[in-house]
């Protein structure tokens, strides 16, 4: 379908009001609560951030036993787990991209640790231990102090370096 | 002899320089022009150097017995165990796993579902299609929740197209051309039809908040493998597919069901698809803010790149192939777009100091692999052949100089299997010299 047809059948359900009469209809309506335990998707401005709260201290216990055999001891990396603590200043196409030269938001660490880490037990963690890892690898790359608790309202308060260094490619597509 | 030839490539055949012959000169005429000159028919060329054309006729041993019993799932001829995709992880250590498609060995524009590339991220999930559910909700006026027997009584749709890795071609990146085949250096695209409901169906029976600009798509694999898409791209010819090439997507192409964005960077294609959250904002994901982020020679970066731009690689003759004695060949290779349909496409045999324009094998289709082919009588020299495509919008293929120029390259050769940047979308050059020895080269 076109996208011109396709808003002009959506126009069409707005006018009619009813939940498109022609279609199948064999969607089954879910309600938001039903969905919560699917909907971790975390948005940059906090979004979607559980309750909770963890520090640094409490967050490289748990690196050490849930992490490190594949991101190395204090995280300095391994064959199999990315390093997450130093590299170079500037990513190039050498390679060293890493969280404090690249990641735009730290929310995105919340986001990503929680669903798909630990690599074998994706989905795994506590919200506290999600947020401890997080607090962890920020306070180790310097961008939090080392007893700054991260929670919902202090993640997204983070101001990672490089923000401001992307420019979109084809504005005009979203 | 060989200045024979050049002689005949100026004449009335040639379309360009160093042996690139009229298509035409080949049908009925052209035998005609070959016989008056002297020349033998290109098949009559190659027996000479093939022992089997000059053995007597006999019955093989399998014309002389009862064949096997038939397989329900039939399989290639043991001959053909070299056509298969390399594994870049064979024993699923814990990291990402990629399988490329042997584009050397392959023909026309669809691609076989067990050659198709694909890219894992936590290894391939082993789902119950029973259990498999597709959540729609966010900034919608009804959120639903659809199975697969659901989907499966929604109008099907039908649509063959391509899937290209962002990465695919990265290792072009590098300041010197390293010296791999055409499935190491863009095994990372496949083509092929795709059925299953359009997302603007669903899009109709949960409404649309104004409010909504971007869908986070998600899938039921182990990392939750999680992009941001336009809702634009959503209700322009997105596709929740269930089918490829006939048959269920397998399970390393999403089993029981994925995300296609037709002409869109291979990693929002989320497969084994299980949540499409409508929002206001882009989650910046891991793969969105990091991963598929294209750093640039000035520092920053490009984000949101998205579409796959026009671009055409010669599959045959390609690196490592051998070619045995001078005489005829057909060059041929894939074009395509993520804008549109390939408008044409220019071959040549001199690392593009002369074009011809090859011929496009009908379908031509938007968005998926358009086989070209051109006739070309290598005279035993040294040549660089190279394709250039162009699209329907009037975009073209760049040239490798102009494309890093922009978009910048290694200091120093990585590993074939490293991705330097994304979006690779440059002219590529095989180099033929006197042994008839095909190599990858920067021309």
């Amino acid at each position: 379908m076109s996208t011109r047809s396709a808003f002009a059948a959506l126009a069409f359900t707005l006018v009619a009001g009813t939940a498109s009469g022609e279609g199948p209809n064999l969607g089954k309506p879910i309600t938001e609560g039903e969905i919560a335990p699917w909907d971790i998707s975390i948005m940059p401005d906090g979004t979607g951030l559980p309750a909770g709260s963890g520090t640094a201290a409490q967050g490289a216990k748990i690196f050490a036993e849930r992490c490190s055999s594949c991101h190395g001891d204090n995280g300095k990396g391994t064959e199999f787990g990315a390093a997450i603590v130093g590299g170079p200043p500037r990513a190039t196409l050498d390679g060293g991209k890493t969280i404090r030269n690249y990641w735009p938001y730290a929310t995105t660490l919340f986001d990503y640790i929680r669903r798909a880490m630990p690599y074998p037990q994706p989905n795994s963690l506590r919200n506290d231990e999600v947020y401890a890892l997080t607090a962890y690898i920020l306070s180790l790359n310097e961008l939090i102090g080392e007893n700054d608790a991260m929670n919902a309202q202090t993640l997204p308060q983070v101001r990672m370096p490089n923000r401001d260094g992307f420019i979109i490619r084809f504005p005009d597509r979203i | 002899m060989r200045s024979f030839m050049r002689k005949l490539d100026a004449g009335a055949s040639a379309v360009a320089e160093n042996g690139l012959i009229d298509r035409r000169a080949l049908l009925g005429q052209g035998a005609a022009i070959a016989g008056a000159l002297g020349i033998a028919p290109a098949l009559a060329t190659g027996a000479a150097a093939e022992p089997l054309a000059n053995a007597p006729l006999a019955d093989g041993p399998w014309s002389l017995e009862v064949g096997t019993a038939m397989r329900p799932y039939q399989v290639p001829s043991r001959f053909e165990k070299a056509v298969v995709r390399s594994i870049d992880n064979p024993d699923n250590l814990p990291r990402n796993s990629r399988a490329r498609t042997p584009h050397h060995h392959l023909q026309g524009i669809i691609t076989p579902n067990g050659l198709h590339f694909t890219i894992c991220h936590g290894g391939v999930p082993d789902i119950d299609p029973a259990q498999h559910k597709l959540v729609i909700h966010g900034l919608v006026k009804r959120p639903l929740v659809f199975t697969l027997e659901s989907l499966a009584r929604y109008p099907q749709t039908s649509r063959i197209g391509f899937v290209e890795c962002g990465g695919n071609s990265a290792p072009l990146f590098s300041n010197e051309p390293l010296q791999e085949n055409v499935q190491a250096l863009h095994g990372l695209a496949s083509c092929a039809e795709w059925t299953g409901v359009l997302l603007s169906t669903l899009l109709e029976e949960t409404g649309i908040d104004p409010a909504a600009k971007w869908i986070i798509a998600e899938g039921a694999d182990a990392p939750h493998l999680s992009r941001s898409v336009p809702v634009a791209k959503a209700l322009d010819d997105a596709m929740i597919a269930l089918y490829q090439n006939g048959e269920r997507i397998q399970p390393e192409q999403g089993y029981p069901m994925r995300l296609w964005l037709p002409g869109y960077e291979g990693n929002m294609n989320v497969k084994y698809l299980r949540r499409l959250k409508l929002t206001a904002e882009p989650a910046m994901s891991y793969y969105e803010s990091r991963t598929y982020a294209q750093i640039l020679p000035n520092g920053k970066s490009y984000r949101f790149y998205f579409l796959q731009e026009v671009k055409s690689f010669i599959t045959a003759p390609s690196h490592g192939h051998v070619l045995k004695e001078p005489g005829y060949y057909e060059i041929s290779g894939i074009a395509y777009s993520g804008t549109g349909r390939i408008a044409k496409v220019m071959v040549s045999a001199d690392g593009g100091k002369s074009w011809a324009q090859a011929a496009l094998q009908e379908p031509v289709l938007p968005k998926a692999f358009t086989r070209f082919r051109m006739p070309w009588r290598w005279d035993g020299g040294p040549a660089v052949l190279q394709s250039r495509a162009f699209d329907e919008s009037g975009a073209k293929q760049p040239t490798r100089a102009e494309f890093v120029a922009l978009r910048g390259e290694t200091t120093k050769p990585p590993s074939v299997l490293a991705f330097p940047s994304q979006h690779f979308n440059a002219i590529t050059s095989w180099a033929v010299d006197a042994k008839g020895t095909v190599r990858h080269v920067y021309a």
